[in-house]
């Protein structure tokens, strides 16, 4: 089978670029779902890298495609919270946005 | 016998808790009853230590450990030794009798129960003082005596007076007791222990020394200390101040505390520590001109102040002035001897002066007079008590006064003796001037004087067992009877060899003693009839009109009256500095310290407030603001990898 090499360099790359925009996302977006959507992002860069530096890193194992797995499964998890959370907070509140979870300060 | 001795001071205690855990509304007989009978059963087993340790030597001592701090053990414990013994004895012989005189005395005041609450705790710690093995233990319960004479003098807080005599007992003791308090610190530092024998020992023996000082000297200091503590507590010159404002109090209080609680502890130091002083010459001289000076001035303050009971306690800081003359002079015995005849004639004296207030309801001797016909047991009493004062044989005052006497010109101190006579004449005259102003010619008063009458059982039994004690108390120590007294207490000693007596005691002196000396004693009898026969032709003559003096114009009379003006001198050299000083630290408190206080708090809160507007809720500014300082911290950590800084 013909293995396809990408240089690592690339691949951190596309992890960075996937992380920034996440981050950007996360903190510039009004609406709630997007910034859920942004912070998985910010999970699957990250994911990259695990991924990346399990096949390509200083040794390499499975650790990272495991690890890789565990986040995943995670992010599952925490978007069903989220998502729960966002419908309650639109029931209490009959909005979506981010500025008006406002209410937690003193 | 002594090995009980413990039991005394604690049967006060009992019924000092046993009042409390009883509340304030108990019934006036059944507290005073619980009272008496718990100090007459003291007073029993004081009789009986007392008897036990005549003819046996040395102290009996018992103690237990109680802290080890490094190397040192401190213990507590008691030891009867035969000063101890006789003091036991006096001191809860007044306090029976002031207890079952306060019955009738303090009778409807609203807080009966509390005044017994003190008294007990006064007489615990007196007695517990006197049976103290060591200076900790001692200077614990000194303290607590000073305290309950506080709460005493203050008994009637509401009055504002009181009040402030209370303040002043309290503030002018302390000044002496700081002086105590160092001493004590000199002792254990050099010596190692606190206990009596051992410090004694190692004076003795010469192996007391710091490292800035030699060890005669350090006796000295330590001596002059220890003395300047009596001096606070006895009310001698210059701290004497306290003692007539302290007359603000109830009666019974004040002949507690001038008979045996109180005053007795100063003179009862000294006695205590007698080995001490004995090595250091200075500090005898010391205490004997104190105590002079002090028998002279508080003698002539005597003779015009116009309240009865400041009479009185003027005549009792003259008396502490023998005492301290008499232990200056190397009169050991003789000064206790006086301690013990004083304590009864003045507990009389104030018992009695009690009885007339509590008949008329005045203490002004201008509103008294004639109340010889109404109160013929007080006026009896009151005339053996002024007599022991007055030294006429055979009263108590006699023997003790013209021992002390002998011992001062014979050790020779002519002027202290001199001193002494002076004394002795102005006791004599004003003593009496307060018994004719009493009892004799015409009352002044009508509507008092129709009110006037003996009281009950309770008030006049104490006269009279204290007016037969005042009469038969010299004859302890006099020649008569070999003077039992002297060799008594020289048991203590070592030179209980001198006095003929052999004896296993530690080998230090207590004094020297005096062959009585006829021709003193006439001389001294011929001065104090003199002082009474002047009271006599001044206040008890038909001829001679008694009015209130006004002292106008004459100054020696004012010189006198206001007390040679000491406290205004106190006044002006003291307390107005002091209060200069209270207000400049009142200004630095209030407005630098507090200031700085309000300038920081205004700091904090300028700050947060304009902190607060950054707390918006805004989840995504803060996340930006984390990114960002995230940034920072690892360019910072970036930079220092590179070496930048």
């Amino acid at each position: 089978m013909p293995t396809l090499s990408i240089p690592p360099q690339s691949l951190l790359t596309l992890g960075v670029i996937l992380f920034c925009l996440g981050l950007f996302g996360a903190l510039t977006r009004r609406n709630i779902i997007i910034v859920l959507v942004c912070v998985e992002l910010m999970l699957n860069a990250a994911n990259i890298n695990l991924v990346a530096f399990s096949r390509l890193g200083a040794s390499p194992n499975l650790d990272g495609q495991v690890f890789a797995l565990f986040t995943i499964t995670v992010a599952a998890a925490e978007i069903a919270v989220g998502l729960a959370l966002l419908l309650a907070f639109f029931r209490l509140r009959q909005s979506s946005e981010v500025k008006d979870m406002n209410q937690n300060k003193l | 016998m002594a090995a009980y001795a413990w039991i005394i001071p604690l049967l006060p205690l009992v019924g000092y808790i046993f009042l409390l855990l009883l509340g304030k509304k108990a019934p006036e007989g059944f507290v005073a009853g619980v009272s008496t009978i718990l100090v007459l059963i003291g007073l029993g087993l004081s009789l009986g230590v007392f008897s036990s340790l005549a003819g046996t030597d040395g102290a009996v001592t018992y103690t237990w450990k109680w802290l080890s701090i490094g190397s040192h053990n401190i213990d507590v414990g008691f030891q009867v030794t035969h000063l101890n013994a006789l003091m036991l004895v006096v001191v809860s012989l007044v306090s029976t009798l002031v207890f079952l005189f306060s019955l009738g005395y303090m009778h409807k005041d609203e807080r009966f129960s509390v005044f017994y609450q003190y008294l007990n705790l006064f007489v615990f710690s007196m007695l517990a003082l006197v049976i103290s093995p060591n200076l900790l233990q001692m200077y614990i319960f000194w303290e607590m005596v000073g305290l309950c004479s506080y709460l005493l003098v203050g008994f009637w807080y509401f009055k504002p007076e009181a009040a402030l005599a209370a303040k002043k007992s309290f503030i002018v003791t302390r000044i002496g007791d700081v002086g105590l308090f160092i001493a004590i610190i000199l002792l254990f530092a050099s010596t190692g222990s606190f206990d009596f024998n051992t410090i004694f020992q190692a004076a003795a023996s010469g192996k007391i020394a710091l490292g800035f000082i030699s060890g005669s000297g350090l006796i000295t200091l330590t001596a002059i200390l220890a003395f300047i503590g009596a001096v606070g507590k006895s009310a001698q010159f210059p701290l004497h101040v306290w003692l007539p404002d302290a007359m603000e109090g109830p009666t019974p209080v004040s002949a507690l505390i001038h008979a045996a609680t109180m005053v007795a502890a100063g003179v009862y130091l000294v006695a205590r520590l007698y080995p001490l002083f004995e090595l250091s010459q200075p500090a005898l001289t010391v205490v004997a001109w104190i105590g002079g000076v002090t028998a002279l001035l508080a003698s002539l303050m005597a003779l015009t102040q116009r309240d009865i009971k400041r009479v009185i306690a003027y005549s009792t800081v003259s008396q502490l002035g023998y005492m301290m003359m008499a232990l200056g002079v190397g009169g050991y015995v003789y000064g206790v001897f006086h301690l013990m005849t004083h304590a009864f004639f003045k507990a009389l004296l104030f018992l009695a002066a009690g009885s007339i207030i509590h008949a008329i309801d005045t203490q002004d001797l201008f509103d008294m007079g004639g109340l010889r016909k109404k109160m013929p047991i007080t006026f009896w009493t009151f005339l053996a008590g002024a007599l022991a004062l007055s030294g006429i044989v055979p009263f108590a005052g006699f023997w003790s006064k013209d021992d002390i006497l002998t011992a001062t010109l014979k050790s020779g101190h002519p002027v202290l003796y001199l001193f002494g006579l002076i004394a002795a004449f102005c006791t004599a005259f004003y003593i009496f001037r307060v018994f004719f102003l009493t009892f004799a010619g015409k009352p002044r008063d009508e509507k008092r004087y129709e009110h006037a009458h003996e009281g009950s059982w309770v008030m006049t039994l104490p006269l009279i067992v204290l007016a037969v004690l005042a009469t038969i108390a010299g004859f302890f120590n006099s020649p008569l009877n070999g003077n039992a007294l002297e060799k008594y207490l020289l048991r203590d000693a070592g030179d209980a060899v001198v006095a003929g007596i052999p004896t296993t005691s530690p080998a230090y002196l207590l004094g020297h003693t005096y062959p009585a000396n006829v021709g003193l004693m006439a001389l001294s009898v011929a001065v104090g009839l003199a002082g009474i026969g002047l009271a006599a032709w001044r206040y008890a003559n038909k001829n001679r009109e008694i009015t209130v003096p006004t002292g106008e114009g004459n100054f020696l009379y004012m010189l006198s009256y206001r007390k040679f003006y000491l406290d205004e001198i106190y006044y002006a050299i003291v307390v107005a500095p002091g209060k200069v000083l209270a207000k400049i630290s009142d200004f630095v408190d209030r407005y630098i310290i507090d200031g700085i206080v309000v300038v920081v708090s205004r700091l904090v809160y300028v700050i947060g407030l304009g902190l607060k507007y950054t707390q918006t809720g805004q989840l995504q500014t803060y996340g930006a603001a984390t990114m960002l300082g995230l940034f920072v911290i690892l360019a910072i950590a970036l930079f220092r990898q590179g070496g930048v800084f």
